[in-house]
């Protein structure tokens, strides 16, 4: 199978500016700068079919092309780097292992896009991948590749480093620009995009990690061959971070529109244990849950939409039979309430309001309605707010009590209940999480 | 300009103008808590929510502008169906304790309920616990359960008042409304915090408790604190005596006003209002070195009028900017025209004070541009020069509109000069320290017992209410004049405030083309244009 980015995956090894600049790196963006003209870049980008690989998987060539130039006002690039959607950890492999990766890829976009700063809002919790990152920066400044002069060309590009202070939504992309400018990160009203008006005040780009990253091997390699990776539409490759009751976990680069089936059973080595399979989660925890039955899907955005979930940032997480859907759920919709920013009324007070519920069906004192009462509210919680995090929390409330509504109810009747769960998450998460060692990669 | 149909309702609105505004001005009613016309659009609430056509999800009306040719729907099912689920989520953590908050009655969320709400509760939790009676400041408590978290307040202490006490702190639905540690809410116009909170979340501390919103009376008035004559409502309670000591008014809130105030007022005009009720002349008082006793109006201005004529030209007039235009007139009319006295000036009860480039002006008087009009200016020079010659016997009688002169001017020269007068005649509504030493004492009543019309530092002329009858025996100072020309044998045209404004007006040029019922003062209630339709009596019983 082909690497691309992943080739650059050797454990506990980074890829510093010798090194990468040895495997080819900085050549696609020299071509850029030495070569191209913007509009050509953008023309280039649009055909390879990259998406915006953070999660809305927006085609990304059309995204710049929406980037006003005659505003009299800069155009900031912002890196999405807060990879905070459970489940996902690709960014942070990217980070660690190819950092010079992500800086090309950020000159070839300021390029395009006539940038001249960029930010990168790195998530609070990878202080590692940020000191890395910096680390990087000053490499490339010493090659002349950042600051003035560029390439010796008339192009000045200053990246700066920003860490989050921990929050998911944070990663909303205009959530990130407000806390990029110091505020609380409350998403902003749409229209006027990021666009035309984004950070402090100013047109914005607002790309992925993953997504700047796949720029040099489309400019080195061609647009055509790049979009003849993936599935229709859908460009290339993404990094898809499987999880869960698998062999294999971990960080698996492969094509659009593989079928869930092969990343499975083929990639992450098939079930772990002697449990069969009983769901997937495929693109991050905000996606529809996918039945055992439903993984002949393509994976890629226009496919998982197709079937009522989505590629979301790519996180697979495998569920075996031994999961309880129930308990599943009322994890996941406590994350949603811990994260709701608290701007809109029904995701504020529905994720709460949902997580109760739940909190009370595990505690074994679920009523009869339960269940009906979780979909009916959920049904007021998407579509009604200002961000997606609602949308996001209202995927999994939607899908796990519609699929496995049995599941529901029987343990609804049984009076079933997991206290042990319950104490861990009010009492244990603290002493445990202090406990833990940050994932190497 | 974009034509646009909202429920089959066409309408026409400038460029930019939010969908919600387009509504109002076809006559429909679309819910919002977060909104307000003065503050920028959060968008938080949702409860505005609208179907427009070729647009996939239902948007907000409040922060969507018109566009020619959009079709708008306000009352479709799925609208229906989710303003109430909205309103529902907006009560879910809110604790209900509509029996002890002193919003209830004019409580957005009570109305929307009635109106848009109407399920029964499913809620089986407990809900989130927050700080209650937390006060904020010197004027505002706040109730952090009740709070819908809408940030009216937040966007008004940022944008407004330019202060930025308020801020939220904590996340999702332990998100609360706070200060920063070791701040308070304080700046000239925090008590507007309260106006646009829609919920019980932030009240007024000078009104908490002490009345039901629904005994309250109302009237359109304007504020008397500065020269810029904010257009305010005053709220009073006659029937009820036994709530707030007797107290008749209970609190001022800010009218709308598009050329003076807009939405808002200050607070130093909103809680100056105590003195319609506390220390005041209740009766005409007249005091001779022997004894003080109360007189009829009718002996009082009789002998006042013999006092004036008998003094002639050693009588002095000192006029205060209290006085409304028609007031001012009358005594232009009576004293310098007729009488054609020399000794009449204008002097301001209220010294300077805190001026900003929001409302309050630096001049605490709401007339001073209207006595301007009316030829009389200040001018300390003169007043010195005149307590010269009242102290060197050259003046007999001395005629105050409420002013303390003894705080106005220098004190000890006031004194000397007041010790040489033969008789002082008080007109005012207070007690202070001139009314201690007047001979004779005339009640008056204050802005809020009589009508007339300031005219403000712009030039704005506008008409105030008379909102309360005169306490005890006080008269209008128009009726006090009018009558005093009388007494003095002097007809004058001065039946009713509306009369003297029409025969000013005729005369004057400042005045000319100025009708009485002026339509600056005009404004729509500050409450009711941003406030729901309360559903009909019917709407009720069905609910019974």
């Amino acid at each position: 199978m082909k690497k691309l980015i992943s080739r650059y995956f050797v454990p506990g090894k980074t890829f510093w500016v010798e090194e990468y600049q040895k495997d080819g790196g900085y050549e696609a963006a020299r071509k850029v700068f030495e070569t191209m003209t913007r509009e050509a870049v953008i023309d280039e980008v649009k055909k390879s079919n990259l998406r915006g690989l953070g999660g809305a998987g927006f085609p990304c060539g059309m995204k710049w092309s929406f980037v006003p130039q005659t505003t009299g006002k800069p155009v900031y690039l912002a890196v999405n780097a807060d990879e905070g959607e459970p489940g996902t950890f690709k960014d942070k492999y990217i980070l660690h292992h190819a950092p010079h990766l992500l800086l090309e890829g950020i000159l070839i976009a300021a390029f395009a896009n006539n940038v001249h700063k960029a930010y990168v809002y790195i998530r609070g919790e990878y202080s590692a991948a940020a000191e890395i990152l910096e680390k990087a920066v000053e490499e490339a400044r010493e090659k002349g590749f950042l600051g003035k002069k560029v390439f010796g060309k008339d192009f000045d590009l200053e990246v700066v480093v920003h860490r989050g202070a921990g929050a998911y939504i944070c990663g909303e992309e205009t959530g990130l620009l407000e806390s990029l400018e110091g505020k609380r990160a409350y998403p902003r009203l749409k229209p006027p995009f990021p666009a035309v008006v984004g950070l402090f005040g100013c047109p914005t780009v607002i790309n992925n990690v993953e997504t700047l990253s796949y720029l040099s091997f489309i400019i080195n390699r061609g647009a055509e061959w790049y979009a003849g990776l993936g599935s229709p539409k859908n460009g290339g490759m993404r990094l898809l971070c499987v999880s869960g009751h698998v062999k294999n976990p971990g960080v698996y680069e492969l094509p659009l529109g593989i079928p869930l089936r092969k990343v499975i059973y083929e990639h992450a080595g098939g079930m772990r244990g002697e449990y069969p399979l009983k769901a997937v989660v495929p693109g991050g925890l905000s996606a529809s849950v996918l039945k055992a039955d439903e993984i002949d899907v393509g994976m890629d955005f226009d496919q998982l939409r197709a079937i009522g979930s989505m590629a979301g940032s790519g996180g697979v997480m495998v569920l075996d039979e031994s999961t309880c859907m129930v308990e599943a759920l009322m994890v996941t919709m406590r994350f949603y309430a811990h994260e709701s920013c608290g701007q809109c009324s029904p995701c504020r007070e529905g994720t709460g309001w949902v997580d109760r519920i739940l909190t009370r069906v595990v505690s074994g004192r679920g009523k009869q309605g339960d269940v009906d009462n979780l979909l009916d509210i959920c049904s007021f919680m998407g579509g009604t707010t200002i961000c997606a995090l609602a949308d996001g929390a209202a995927m999994p409330l939607r899908s796990y009590p519609t699929k496995f509504r049995q599941e529901f109810e029987d343990y609804i009747a049984k009076k079933r209940s997991n206290p042990e769960l319950l104490s861990e998450l009010f009492h244990g998460a603290e002493t445990k999480r202090g406990g833990q060692k940050e994932l190497t990669v | 300009m974009p034509k646009l149909t909202i429920d089959g309702i066409e309408v026409e609105v400038p460029a930019g103008t939010r969908i919600i505004e387009a509504a109002k001005k076809a006559g429909l009613d679309v819910p919002y808590y977060c909104y307000h016309p003065g503050l920028s659009v959060a968008g938080n609430c949702r409860m505005c929510l609208v179907e427009i056509e070729k647009m996939p999800k239902l948007q907000i009306a409040c922060h969507m502008t018109a566009a020619d040719g959009m079709v708008v729907k306000t009352q479709t099912e799925q609208v229906l169906k989710t303003r109430k689920h909205v309103l529902e989520f907006l009560l879910v953590n809110h604790p209900v304790d509509c029996p002890v908050c002193d919003q209830a009655g004019e409580c957005w969320l009570q109305d929307y309920y009635m109106k848009h709400g109407l399920y029964t509760s499913r809620l089986q939790e407990d809900k989130v616990k927050k700080p209650k009676a937390v006060p904020l400041g010197p004027t505002v408590m706040l109730d952090a359960e009740r709070c819908i978290l809408c940030s009216r307040c937040i966007r008004f202490c940022d944008e407004v008042s330019k202060t930025s006490e308020l801020g939220f702190i904590n996340r999702g639905n332990h998100t609360e409304i706070a200060v920063a540690p070791g701040k308070e809410l304080n700046n000239p116009y925090s008590g507007n915090t309260v106006d646009i909170c829609p919920v019980g979340a932030l009240t007024d501390r000078d009104f908490r408790f002490k009345i039901r919103v629904w005994y309250l009376k109302e009237a359109d008035s304007v504020c008397n604190g500065c020269s810029r004559g904010c257009s305010i409502q005053a709220h009073y309670n006659l029937d009820r005596p036994h709530h707030a000591k007797g107290e008749r008014i209970m609190r001022l809130k800010p009218r709308f006003n598009e050329k003076v105030n807009k939405w808002w007022m200050c607070d130093e005009g909103r809680y100056g209002y105590k003195y319609h009720d506390h220390n005041r002349i209740a009766q005409p008082v007249k005091r001779t070195e022997k004894k003080v006793s109360e007189v009829s109006w009718d002996s009082m201005l009789q002998e006042v009028a013999r006092k004036i004529l008998s003094s002639g030209q050693k009588t002095g007039i000192i006029l205060s900017p209290q006085l409304s235009n028609e007031e001012l007139y009358l005594a232009r009319r009576l004293f310098c025209e007729e009488l054609k006295l020399d000794k009449v000036f204008l002097l301001a009860p209220n010294p300077d004070g805190f001026q900003d480039d929001i409302l309050i002006r630096a001049d605490k008087n709401p007339n001073s541009k209207g006595a301007e009009f009316l030829g009389f200016g200040y001018n300390t020079e003169a007043l010195e020069k005149f307590l010269d010659q009242c102290a060197q016997g050259g003046v007999e009688g001395l005629v105050v509109f409420g002013q303390n002169l003894s705080e106005r001017l220098d004190g000890p020269k006031v004194q000397k000069a007041l010790s040489k007068l033969a008789w002082t005649a008080f007109i005012g509504s207070n007690h202070n320290l001139m009314s201690e030493s007047a001979c004779y004492i005339l009640p008056a009543a204050t802005h809020f017992e009589k009508e007339g019309t300031f005219t403000n530092f712009e030039g704005i002329v506008q008409k105030f209410n008379k909102v309360l009858e005169p306490l005890d025996g006080a008269r209008a100072e128009w009726e006090i004049l009018a009558s005093l020309a009388k007494a003095l044998g002097i007809a004058m045209k001065a039946g009713s405030p509306e009369e003297i404004f029409l025969e000013m007006a005729g005369r004057l040029d400042p005045f000319r083309n100025q009708t009485y019922e002026s339509s600056e003062s005009e404004g729509s209630d500050i409450r009711s244009m941003a406030a729901p339709t309360i559903p009909s009596l019917q709407q009720y019983d069905n609910i019974l």
